[in-house]
């Protein structure tokens, strides 16, 4: 029975780092870049939600709106701002830029915000579901959490294989000046990459601190980092294999918790990491590119 | 071409270099923005982590040593003026804010606000000869082997073993289970000594979980750890963050036992938007109790409201009551800020080894030539959203 | 005569940067004994030069090697941690402190070398960002690991225990527990001096200028040009990576001993992901491959944050933008191509002046 009930731990916090592996994946498939700044844009979702919802008393769904459309916004201004003048720079110039940016939004915060931690109103209620006479329960927001992540998946899979938008995006990854020759805006496909993927930070963000309800200046920067690991584990760059790393991610971090040391804990994440790697160099889903001369 | 790239780098760096080294003809000419103060004021500098993860301890430390410099300085008589440094909570910055502060002209520390830059300040305290009283570096390295260095808290053994014995003597738990942060000083600290003084006891501890600064999000191993095992006692020597945490994921799966805190639980109660009946019956060590109904805690409180808007925790209180100590010794001793930093320090060295003071987190307190504080903890436990004396 | 001329050029601008070292050196200790520089500034200056090491040392895996490393701090704690424990165990053997700070240093180094050619062995097998995650994640393994360490001295010789207490270590009355787990080390003795670092500097110079201007360096930048090219003409592609990796982990070592023995403490926790991202911005920043570049960068980038000091609660923030800014300037076109016009316009009039300020 501790079995399955560290499962769906595993799969709930697995299901979070999935939907901001995903903002990462998408971001990186088209810029080529580790946005370490989503992280923080996370930590602003979860803040304009919680300011909206529990100073201004809103309905919980017009803070999630709301939430998104801040984030959406800030990411397409930090996109404008910071990172598109330096599209043609090395790609480590690119990552430096967004580490600014992370220092940037997190003291921004400490500074708007305080440091003082605020505790995330639920949005799903607190009444856990009782399973199998009450021996196994199931929060709410996990169950949110693992049904958004699913959805989020087939939407963004949909997205990028149907519409015009989605192959404009998929066209880009494969060969920015192609995809310019072929009519494609290369920058407006690359702004709307980041608008979705902050969006999706804002829902990442309010489920995570819907979760595990502390809400601080650093609060995104971890998840960010796991989230990070979670999309190369995956396949950086594939859509499910961000929610399949996440999930895997999620599990396994519990799981040796559970069963091996709560003091290796972060150990047993990384050696997982590493040995999947060296079987597949390319993650889970990754695709081999094979190189030619 | 590439020498002229390589000469105009290394004038940079010069220019750099000299742009920095602020030659030290005027000592007490200050290197940053100091806080203006009237001449004669005796200078107090300290650091504390007021960026980062840790920036709500020292920006607390600040705002309670501020609202006393203000108070004794509208007294009139002794003059102070304090400068508190950012450290973020990291050794080597916490040094450099001290050498900030040793520029601006030091000339009584305040430490550092918690354990492990204190360590490394209190190092350059005891080889510069400017006597520190720390709030609430709790740690024994941070006075170990340092004549002038002393704690304003509970050093971390004290902690833990002070803990143990509450619960043995209030027979409070026959199974416990602790929850402990294990990247972590002052948790690991507290941890150590009161596992040893447990096992003295006879107390028996069935489940030690641990977590770490990465992973202080999902406690669902440690709680259902707790819960296989029968536990019916968590011991929390942790921070009121996470402690919200664990309750309220425990309270998800129906698990109720009761809970022990130390000082660092101390805030929980302030957290802004927390459900306080998670917290009911927690019980915690701490000095400091902001709904304590004595007037030097009314009014520090109501001063501390209406200056940053927030109730005032425990590293406030020990700010507070640092520069009041050293107020204290300042006055009996006859200290002027025209003495030697050395000269300073051997007035307040001799003075603190023999004094007594009241404050916000105690009364009678002394210190032993060791730095570290006597005394009495006061239990406390939470009822009705409020913490109530538990003997 | 091409070739003269390339040859000449390099050995002038290795010159070049030996005589910034050696000359910002003595104008600082002349300022220094002279009562010339701030107390904040001669209290950064041995961590100056552990972060110069470190970034030289990593320039040479990103810049040289053409390898994202985000786990160098990982190789620092390795030194820091074995050089401790060994300067604190040979503290009754080896009178002498700077003998005593040298032997921890090359300690620290093959410690964290051998920690290098561990992990470079599964690494340098993977590519690009994948390589880059599993570098991160080594780093924070060994965080981790350290965490759970615990090491005592006592007239038996060293202890070791992991993820058990000090307590359990078992010394004998009269012994010392060097690391205690997350409480890391404390009073550690103060051996680390200004001119140690200084020479700590010119070793790795010497070291990453010789290695990359010999064959293994072309071999190793053949590398990073065109791995498969590189392959073709018979290049070990395995054993050049392993060199250079090795080499700056070696020195990494070497640096975070330097750093540990300038603070009364250290914790694994210091050497955190941040580390090594501060470490990575001090490469990029410097120029990817230009060794003077990394030494200005992390001179300046250390200093500047206490330079900010002034702007109180805004000094983080306000660093945050210049880094942004600075990325953005150097990566811009208009500006990128003003050096070039200078030249230009430089060359057509001879400058004179400009040579005798390189004699000087």
């Amino acid at each position: 029975m501790s079995f399955l009930s560290h499962l769906i731990s595993g799969i709930s916090l697995g299901s979070i780092y999935a939907i901001i592996a995903l903002g990462y994946t998408m971001v990186y498939g088209i810029a080529k870049m580790l946005n370490f700044a989503h992280g923080d844009v996370i930590m602003v979702g979860a803040y304009s939600c919680f300011f909206l919802m529990s100073r201004f008393h809103l309905p919980v769904i017009v803070g999630v709106v709301a939430a998104m459309l801040v984030c959406t916004l800030l990411g397409v201004t930090i996109e404008r701002l910071a990172y598109k003048p330096l599209r043609a720079a090395p790609a480590l110039a690119v990552l430096i830029t967004a580490i600014g940016v992370s220092y940037f939004l997190q003291n921004a915060a400490l500074l708007l915000w305080t440091s003082n931690p605020k505790v995330f109103p639920s949005i799903a209620g607190n009444t856990s579901i009782k399973l199998l006479g009450g021996q196994l329960s199931i929060s709410p927001t996990a169950l949110l959490s693992i049904a958004s992540c699913i959805v989020i998946m087939v939407a963004l899979t949909w997205f990028t294989s149907s519409t015009r938008m989605g192959k404009a995006m998929r066209a880009c990854s494969e060969d920015k000046g192609a995809a310019q020759l072929m009519g494609i805006n290369v920058n407006v496909t690359i702004s709307m990459v980041f608008a979705i993927g902050s969006a999706l930070a804002a829902i990442a963000g309010i489920l995570l601190c819907s979760a595990y309800p502390t809400l601080t200046p650093t609060t995104g920067s971890m998840p960010g980092i796991k989230a990070f690991t979670a999309a190369v584990f995956g396949g950086i760059g594939s859509i499910p294999g961000a929610m399949i790393g996440g999930i895997l991610l999620g599990i396994i971090e519990i799981f040796g918790k559970a069963y091996i040391s709560t003091q290796l804990s972060d150990a047993i994440v990384f050696l997982v990491l590493i040995i999947v790697l060296l079987v597949r160099p390319a993650g889970i889903l990754g695709k081999t590119v094979q190189e030619k001369v | 071409m590439k020498k002229t790239l390589a000469c105009s780098v290394a004038a940079t760096m010069l220019l750099a270099l000299a742009a920095c080294s602020t030659p030290s003809t005027d000592p007490t000419g200050a290197a940053t923005d100091a806080p203006t103060a009237s001449a004669g004021a005796i200078k107090i500098g300290a650091t504390g982590p007021l960026t980062g993860g840790a920036a709500i301890y020292g920006q607390a430390a600040r705002n309670g040593a501020q609202i006393a410099v203000d108070e004794i300085n509208a007294k009139g008589g002794v003059q102070l003026a304090l400068n508190y440094q950012d450290d973020e909570h990291d050794a080597e910055k916490a040094v450099n804010a001290y050498h900030t502060l040793k520029d601006w002209g030091m000339q009584i520390s305040l430490g550092s606000v918690t354990s492990t830059p204190a360590i490394a300040t209190s190092a350059e305290n005891f080889t510069d000869h400017i006597f520190a009283l720390t709030p609430s570096a709790s740690s024994v390295a941070v006075t170990e082997g340092k004549n002038n260095v002393f704690q304003m808290c509970f050093a971390d053994p004290n902690q833990g073993s002070a803990s143990a014995q509450y619960i043995a003597d209030q027979k409070l738990g026959t199974k416990i289970a602790v929850i402990y942060k294990n990247d972590d000083v002052y948790s690991s600290g507290i941890f150590d000594t009161f596992k040893t003084k447990a096992a003295e006891l006879g107390l028996d501890i069935v489940s030690t979980t641990t977590f770490t600064e990465d992973s202080q999000q999902d406690f669902s191993v440690q709680i259902s750890d707790a819960k296989s095992k029968g536990a019916d006692l968590i011991f929390l020597p942790i921070y009121y963050t996470p402690a919200s945490l664990i309750l309220q994921q425990a309270q998800s799966v129906d698990y109720s036992p009761k809970y022990f805190g130390v000082d660092g639980m101390d805030g929980i109660l302030t957290l802004e938007g927390f459900n306080t009946s998670l917290a009911e019956g927690v019980m915690l060590l701490t000095p400091f109790n902001a709904d304590a109904t004595d007037s030097l805690t009314t009014s520090f409180v109501q001063k501390y409201q209406s200056a940053y808007g927030e109730i005032p925790n425990q590293f406030a209180a020990d700010g507070y009551d640092c520069i009041y100590a050293i107020y204290q010794a300042i006055v009996a001793g006859n200290i002027t800020a025209s003495m030697t930093n050395a000269e300073i320090n051997d007035i307040l060295v001799a003075q603190f080894t023999s004094m007594t003071f009241d404050g916000l987190t105690g009364a009678d307190m002394t210190w032993d030539a060791s730095g570290q504080v006597s005394k009495a903890p006061k239990g406390m436990v939470i009822t009705d959203g409020a913490y109530v004396g538990m003997d | 005569m091409n070739i003269l001329q390339r040859v000449k050029g390099l050995v002038n601008k290795s010159f070049l940067t030996y005589a910034m070292v050696i000359v910002s050196f003595v104008i600082v200790q002349l300022l220094a004994n002279n009562g010339g520089i701030s107390s904040t500034l001669r209290g950064q200056l041995v961590p100056i030069c552990a972060y110069v090491v470190m970034a030289v040392s990593l320039n040479l895996t990103v810049g040289v090697l053409g390898e994202l490393s985000l786990g160098h701090a990982g190789f620092m704690s390795v030194g820091a941690f074995s050089g401790v424990v060994a300067c604190i165990s040979l503290g009754d053997t080896i009178a002498s402190e700077p003998l005593r700070l040298a032997v921890g240093l090359i300690i620290g180094a093959i410690c964290a070398g051998i920690a290098g050619f561990l992990i470079g062995i599964p690494v340098l097998r993977l590519r690009g960002d994948y390589l880059a995650i599993v570098t991160l994640a080594f780093g924070e393994i060994i965080k981790n690991l350290i965490n759970c360490l615990t090491i005592g001295l006592d007239g038996g010789g060293l202890h070791f225990g992991f993820l058990s207490s000090a307590s359990a270590l078992n010394l004998e009355p009269d012994g010392r527990v060097i690391i205690n787990g997350p409480m890391g080390i404390s009073n550690i003795p103060r051996l680390s001096t200004f001119t140690a670092g200084f020479v700590l500097i010119l070793v790795t110079l010497f070291v990453v200028m010789n290695l990359v201007n010999s064959r293994s360096g072309r071999a190793i930048m053949a590398l990073r040009d065109n791995r498969i090219a590189a392959e073709s003409v018979g290049i070990p592609v395995t054993k050049y990576k392993l060199m250079a990796f090795v080499t700056s982990a070696t020195l990494a070592g070497a640096a975070g001993a330097l750093y540990a023995m300038n603070f009364s403490t250290i914790v694994a926790t210091k050497f955190s992901f941040n580390t090594s991202i501060l470490i990575l911005v001090y490469v990029v920043l410097g120029g990817l491959g230009n060794i003077a570049g990394s030494i200005v960068a992390a001179t300046l980038l250390t200093v500047l944050p206490e330079m900010l000091r002034q702007f109180n609660d805004y000094r983080m923030l306000i660093y945050a933008i210049v880094l942004i800014l600075v990325m953005l300037a150097t990566n811009n076109e208009t500006l990128k191509g003003l050096p070039t016009r200078i030249r230009a316009w430089v060359t057509r009039s001879p400058a004179p002046q400009a040579e005798v300020g390189i004699d000087g």
